[in-house]
């Protein structure tokens, strides 16, 4: 029989390569989804959380009688009363030199940042609950806390955690060759210090949680909008002291964006099945918008110190980076500083590299991975600085990054660094070349420059700006997917990730589809849900593609095999004779002859009760196969960005984006195309507009969308999108991670470009995002009080 | 308002009529409840979404008489004796309308949990007129925010709508 192990060739497959639209838009478009808070749930309390409203306070007592008193409230929760369930929240990435700091589900004694929780008010309704959260009385006793990674490292500066010598939450540094005795022989180095600032993940829907114990089979269900439904019912069972089989976690069908923050284990998590438990009755939290913005997990915030050395001809000899990243209150994983450590060096070959962060804890909401993860920060700190070697030699930034480009016969390319997963960073595949030469056929950087010079006489300032990337994608350990033919003669995929608009019902039915070639109406797709497949790791790091991926197709073979044995065994002919097609197995020279994937159900599966099988025929169609990537596949692409600024308000325009992107084989050209423009669309976010604030002391200063300005359809323009397809030799699909490439490069190629529209005013820009009055600043020297 | 107010306001609950989606009905009501919540809970039509409630996202948005209003800003005793239409009314018996039809074919949604609103949004502004530049399209979508998408698939999908004269929107 023909087993195919890889595809390669996408013009041979019936499904995959094609642009499928979607089978979940139906549902979406008519106000069908199933989103955590529009599922019939009926009878359920629900909860609402009162949040610390001190940045940094010793709790002296908490009265709750009140809140207790008031009709339709049903209970109120202190740490006081949970205790069985006051245990350590635990960093998903650590690092053995990590000053260790506890995280509990609800404060305890300590409040460490705006919107730690507090207490949970259990009621008959939302309304009530938040009624009853105004008259619990707690008494703070404030303490002195710092507002910024700034702050925190100052010396003398108050220590977030009291008892810790130090706000320092880790200091580690990577090197690959000898970046000091380079520095010091380099014919050129220069410096700068780039800071980027906090952002939001901002998925649409916020979190939610929902849990009932269900006395009849003696579980735990638990719905949760979460990214990484293993991942949660695992810290629960953890926590609570069950096995994994008491509980069932179900991240519902349609989950409103994730974006990171939802791949993240929180508090609230723990609080709401566990109090569920405790009163015997089904409870909810659905999170608002104002909780969203002070207890949901945010990033980005680094400043990077950043030193780079290089030849006449712009040749890099050494780079060297110290960055500060702000860790929030607590450690909630070094995935994000770690990740920024290990993409600083991207496409470029870079024989000497020092790269060394400094995290610290401040008293602000945790920070955690959202779509970019690091990234973009790394990518400030190479980019900006590929600019500046340019400007200092006179060249074109093109031509200074094209000389310094891994060429595509060094792959496999180390680095000398290692990446967050633990593997040697080292690239699998790529063409960075091709992507840079993508732009320059787009863009006439002679025409350009002539324009801009043109234009700057009618007081109109233009600038282009480009930024290249490699990027982490498609980590460990492992996904998993199980494949079944039912009852009906269909084929069942169940997958352990859950999606947040991604599309996997549609394009893991492509993957089945084909690895099985049978009819793709015959497969259908499900997730998200603990009780379909045992174990699972999520939806994060643009990884499900190529571990997802990876493991449909081989559970899909498999199950191929099968189906063609037991149809074998049923005409008695030799397997080799058989093809699949449509939803029966038929003799391939005499389609007449055969039988139908629901007779082959009937035999395989169903069986005769109490009689003997043929010895070489199949049982029970069902294969599960998890795919254990050896190691990250690479991603990559650039961005190119021409913008006019205007030097009286300090507007930014964006007159084209240019976006090239490699992400290895594409199984379907529509959905990673989604997703590479909605990651476009943060990236101009984070490039122009977002940004959370807080004051020197940690008050946060942007709660609403009144004040933290998401881009609209007015501010993204559509990019021009290409491709460049270098085949991941990582997986039997030949894929990478789609979903953060969009982002990762935009606040590099904006502020590339905005500096380059404002060379004749000399003016640097240090820091992102670029909202009017930091463009300003940059242009008239301005001094801005920055936290 | 009924002097019930100053009482508990938990308590206190009034009677409306409203027409949704076509069907006329008549019901008691918290006085606090928002419209969203009455939509969505009460009336049980849970496709009208909320994403900041606070009058920002424009995730919740429905018609309410000839306007597109945010449901998260009204309370449902607003809507006594008005005509509302929500996301459920657009497709019928599970045919998209041409402008669900255009989101599909041109992936105008991701998630899916900004699209109701948007939808609506662009319901009541396309019965003031066609849309027929990118640029009018862009306006169009802007009072609502989506996250996912970077709004390519939704300007694509309201230029390949028809207009009167025949031709797709924004004939270049
Ligand atoms: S929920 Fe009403 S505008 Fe956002
Ligand atoms: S499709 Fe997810 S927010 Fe718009």
């Amino acid at each position: 029989m023909t087993q195919l192990s890889e595809v390669r060739d996408l013009e041979k497959t019936a499904n995959l390569g094609t642009g499928m639209l979607r089978r979940e838009d139906q549902r979406l478009l008519t106000g069908g989804g199933q989103f955590l808070d529009d599922l019939p749930f009926g009878d359920f309390y629900e909860a609402a959380i009162l949040r610390s409203n001190y940045a940094h306070a010793r709790i002296l007592s908490i009265d709750t009688e009140a809140a207790k008193s008031l009709n339709g409230v049903i209970a109120v929760f202190t740490a006081s009363e949970l205790g069985p369930i006051l245990k350590d929240l635990p960093p998903k990435v650590t690092n053995p030199k990590l000053n260790y700091q506890v995280r509990l589900p609800i404060v305890k004694e300590y409040a460490r940042y705006i919107g730690e929780p507090v207490a949970v008010v259990v009621a008959e309704n939302r309304y009530i609950a938040e009624d009853a959260l105004e008259l619990i009385e707690v008494e703070y006793e404030p303490l002195e806390s710092v507002g910024s990674t700034a702050q925190a490292l100052k010396e003398g500066a108050p220590p977030v955690h009291i008892g810790s010598e130090t706000n320092v939450a880790v200091h580690l540094i990577q090197q690959a060759g000898d970046p000091e005795a380079a520095l010091k022989s380099s014919p050129h180095v220069l410096r700068e210090t780039l800071h980027v600032a906090r952002g939001g993940g901002h998925s649409i829907e916020a979190r939610a949680v929902a849990a009932r114990f269900d006395g009849p089979t003696q579980q735990l269900i638990v719905w949760d909008n979460t990214q990484a439904p293993h991942y949660v019912r695992q810290m629960l069972a953890t926590i609570y002291g069950v096995s994994e089989d008491e509980i069932r976690l179900i991240a519902p069908a349609d989950i409103g964006g994730g974006f990171g923050p939802k791949a993240q284990f929180y508090g609230e998590e723990v609080l709401i099945p566990w109090i569920a438990m405790e009163l015997n009755h089904p409870v909810k939290w659905i999170e608002d918008r104002w909780e969203n913005f002070i207890s949901a997990t945010m990033e980005r915030t680094q400043t990077h110190h950043v030193e780079v050395g290089f030849d006449d001809d712009g040749r890099l000899l050494v780079l060297k980076d110290v960055f500060e990243h702000d860790q929030g209150a607590y450690c909630v994983g070094l995935k994000v500083p770690t990740i920024t450590m290990s993409t600083l060096p991207g496409p470029y070959v870079i024989p000497n590299i020092h790269s060394e962060l400094i995290s610290c804890y401040t008293n602000i909401v945790p920070t955690s991975s959202l779509r970019g993860a690091g990234r973009p920060q790394a990518v400030v700190a190479m980019e900006r600085m590929m600019d500046r070697i340019a400007e200092h030699l006179g060249l074109e930034p093109a031509e200074v990054r094209r000389r310094n480009l891994i060429q595509p016969d060094q792959f496999p390319y180390a680095v000398g660094l290692t990446f967050r997963d633990g593997s040697p960073l080292t690239y699998d595949s790529g063409n960075y070349p091709a992507l840079l030469d993508g732009v320059l056929e787009r863009i006439d950087l002679a025409e350009f420059r002539a324009e801009q010079i043109e234009a700057r006489k009618s007081g109109k300032f233009l600038g282009l700006g480009l930024a290249m990337f490699v990027e982490g994608t498609g980590i460990g350990p492992y996904e998993g997917a199980r494949v079944r033919l039912t009852n009906t003669g269909r084929v069942m995929v169940s997958l352990a990730a859950s999606p947040q608009g991604q599309g996997y019902e549609t394009v893991y039915a492509q993957v089945a589809a084909d690895a099985i070639g049978c009819d793709i109406d015959l497969v259908s797709v499900r997730h998200g849900d603990t009780s379909f497949i045992p174990y699972g790791q999520g939806t994060f790091a643009s990884r499900i593609t190529s571990t997802a991926g990876p493991a449909v197709w081989q559970a899909s073979t498999q199950v191929k095999v099968d189906i063609i044995d037991v149809a074998a065994s049923m005409l008695k002919i030799d397997s080799g004779e058989l093809v699949i097609r449509g939803d029966r197995v038929e003799v391939g020279d005499d389609p007449e002859k055969g039988v139908s994937l629901a007779e082959i159900a009937s035999i395989a599966n169903v069986g005769r009760h109490g009689m003997s099988v043929a010895r070489n025929q199949p049982v029970a169609i069902e294969r599960t196969s998890y795919f254990k990537p050896s190691q990250a596949a690479y991603s990559s692409g650039i961005s190119a960005i021409i913008v006019s600024v205007d030097v009286e308000t300090g507007k930014i325009e964006i007159l084209r984006s240019i976006l090239g992107h490699d992400c290895g084989t594409v199984l379907n050209p529509l959905l990673v195309e989604g997703q590479v423009l909605g990651g476009h669309a943060h990236g101009i976010g984070n490039a122009i507009y977002e940004e959370a604030k807080y004051s020197k002391d940690g008050q946060p200063l942007t709660v609403s969308y009144l004040d933290y300005a998401l881009p609209t359809a007015m501010e993204v323009p559509t990019p021009e999108l290409f491709h460049v397809v270098s085949p991941s030799p990582l997986n039997p699909l030949g894929v990478k991670g789609s979903g953060e490439g969009g982002t990762v490069p935009l606040p590099a190629s904006v502020a590339n470009a905005v500096e380059d529209a404002l060379r004749p005013f000399g003016a640097r820009i240090r820091e992102i995002p670029l909202t009017p009055d930091r463009v300003l600043a940059a242009i008239y020297g301005f001094q801005r009080d920055e936290t | 308002m009924s002097e019930a107010v100053e009482l508990d306001p938990a308590e206190a609950k009034m009677w409306i009529t409203v027409t949704i989606n076509g069907s006329k009905g008549t019901y008691l009501v918290d006085q606090r409840l928002t419209l969203a919540d009455f939509i969505r809970k009460q009336v049980g039509l849970p496709g009208t979404h909320l994403g900041c409630e606070h009058g920002s996202c424009g995730a919740c948005t429905i018609i309410m008489g000839d306007k597109a209003v945010r449901s998260c800003l009204l309370l449902a005793a607003q809507a006594d004796r008005e005509s509302i239409e929500t996301v459920e009314s657009l497709a019928e018996d599970g045919v998209l309308s041409p402008l669900q039809e255009a989101f599909h074919a041109n992936h105008a949604l991701q998630c899916g949990y900004c699209t109701s609103g948007f939808l609506m949004s662009l319901v009541a502004r396309l019965r003031e007129g066609p849309i027929e530049s990118e640029a009018q399209a862009r306006e169009a979508l802007s009072g609502n925010i989506c996250r996912c998408t970077g709004y390519t698939g939704m300007v694509a999908a309201l230029m390949s709508l028809p207009t009167p004269n025949g031709q797709s929107g924004g004939a270049q």
